[in-house]
């Protein structure tokens, strides 16, 4: 068994590095990871086997993938069907959280993670913070900007709240599916490689968001420095991982294709930071006594200072 | 039957006896017939139900009445009065101001709603029913603390307010969370209880929140 162990793990080395090396090479992958033998333990650790270590995470979801076939057979109507959607433990959560926040570069989000086992808990949950982190931090932001001016009654802003849902709501699930929609139209054209099921785009894009959960607290600071900063920060790091996921699924069609699409999906993701920012953040105002205004807050047209 | 071919019973000797089934001392009828009783223990017996509960929600501890009779009034009753002590806050634009009455009602059931279908999905075992009328009791400690808000902002609205209010708020978030926690934690598969408790935790923060941003007119 050690034989066949070592044998397995050559294999998968070759191709990791054949892939490496010539990216551009039409290699055809199966959809299911390869399946390893549990006694990964042992084998003896060596410094080129550790990138094999990494991609393959751990014990766990390899019995996840060894059960990966017999998921999702329930007919859609019943409990059961959406049961598989939320068969995740803590553990496993937590580490595709990690996952996007921390981008390991070459390594794909949805291989490495997600693996064949989308779940719809961490994209939703995620989302309903995001919501309700936005719509609590603009209120507290536009309260400290605005305290001490003689004329600022604080009001709740309840109402952002729900424009705050929607947003973010309508941006984690129509934009993977226009995203899915557009990879199997080219699909039907380019026989590519790599191909994602439109679950696995919902849950990187909902994963994705969670950078944006801190920054949104972090946005409280009333300095416009510290909030671009924050963007660009928080842009990159869930952009890439963004575009390590779908850089694969589309590099073998045309190039002007490929390239528009990973462009478009990070416009779309820094469009949602920034448009976020700008409504639900009012400016900091500069150390200027600013005119008698009242503040109703969700119509003020919001002009950026710098 | 050959085998009882030589057994012979005297014919002289009576058989007898009795037959019969011991019952209990009540028939099941009377137990459940209860068109006859007076309307007041109607009405008392379905109240000291929902009382009880409130005091197991003062005091959570295992316990499984309130799992088992679970019952929707409470909540009800918790929800409508929550939702009409957060009216009243600043009226003067349509826009911007506190949750309106539609707003609370619809945040709490529609909140408990898809906290429980979430740890249903998650593999829990407790019942839809249970879980909706736990999460509807523990929002008691909020209420209490929205009632104490508001007597506090009839004394003034100032720093000193702001903290006590801060204090109450945030103790009862506390209180909530931990109560609702202590009676649905023990119905989730052991490794994905903090999956099932984050949510709770997101519902009574926003619940607090809105609490604690009320702002009278």
């Amino acid at each position: 068994i050690a034989c066949l162990v070592m044998y397995l793990f050559a294999e998968f080395d070759d191709a990791a590095n054949l892939l490496a090396a010539n990216p551009d090479a039409t290699t055809i992958s199966i959809d299911e990871p390869v399946e390893i033998p549990k006694n990964q333990h042992s084998r003896l650790p060596e410094p080129g086997r550790e990138e094999d270590d990494e991609l393959l995470g751990t014990d766990d979801s390899d019995k996840t993938e060894l059960l990966a076939g017999q998921k999702k057979s329930a007919p859609f109507w019943t409990f059961e069907y959406y049961q598989t959607f939320f068969d995740v433990d803590t553990y496993q959560v937590l580490d595709r959280i990690k996952g996007s926040v921390f981008p390991v570069p070459g390594k794909n989000f949805v291989r490495l993670y997600i693996r064949s086992n989308p779940d719809l808990y961490g994209p939703f949950w995620i989302c309903a913070t995001l919501v309700f982190t936005i719509a609590v931090s603009g209120n507290l932001s536009n309260f400290f900007i605005h305290l001490g001016k003689p004329t600022y009654h604080y009001v709740p802003e309840f109402r952002k709240v729900s424009i705050a849902a929607t947003t973010i709501y309508a941006y984690a699930w129509l934009v993977p599916l226009a995203l899915w929609g557009f990879l199997m139209w080219r699909n039907s054209k380019v026989m590519n490689i790599v191909s994602y099921s439109f679950l696995e785009i919902v849950c990187v894009y909902g994963y994705s968001l969670f950078i944006y959960i801190p920054t949104a607290i972090l946005w409280i600071i009333p300095q416009n420095v510290v909030r671009w900063v924050l963007v660009v920060f928080s842009l990159c790091l869930s952009g890439s991982v963004l575009v390590m996921t779908f850089w694969p699924a589309v590099r073998d069609d045309n190039r002007r294709i490929a390239v528009a699409t990973v462009a478009t999906i990070l416009l779309l993701h820094a469009l949602l930071a920034v448009g976020c920012l700008a409504y639900f953040f009012d400016a900091p105002e500069l150390d200027v006594p600013a005119p008698v205004i009242p503040a109703h807050n969700g119509t003020t047209v919001i002009t950026k200072s710098h | 039957f050959p085998g009882l071919a030589d057994v012979s019973i005297s014919q002289d000797i009576p058989v007898e006896g009795e037959i019969t089934v011991p019952v209990g001392s009540h028939s099941p009828d009377e137990d459940y017939s209860t068109l006859d009783e007076p309307v007041k223990d109607t009405i008392m017996r379905d109240l000291k139900a929902v009382g009880k509960k409130f005091i197991h929600v003062m005091y959570p501890r295992k316990s499984s009445a309130l799992l088992r009779d679970w019952d929707l009034w409470g909540p009800l009753v918790l929800c409508v009065s929550l939702a009409l002590m957060l009216q009243g806050g600043s009226a003067d634009s349509k826009d911007d101001g506190g949750p309106q009455f539609a707003e609370v009602f619809v945040i709490i059931w529609f909140g408990a709603v898809v906290i429980t279908l979430n740890s249903k999905l998650l593999g829990g075992t407790i019942s839809f029913f249970q879980s909706l009328c736990v999460l509807g009791y523990c929002v008691m400690p909020l209420t209490v603390a929205m009632l104490v808000c508001r007597l506090v902002l009839l004394a003034g609205v100032g720093t000193v307010s702001f903290i006590i209010r801060l204090i109450v708020v945030g103790a009862m978030f506390g209180w909530s969370t931990l109560a609702s926690t202590a009676f649905l934690a023990d119905s989730q598969p052991p490794n994905r209880k903090a999956l099932v408790v984050y949510p709770i935790f997101l519902f009574y923060f926003v619940i607090s929140w809105m609490i604690l941003t009320f702002t009278p007119q």
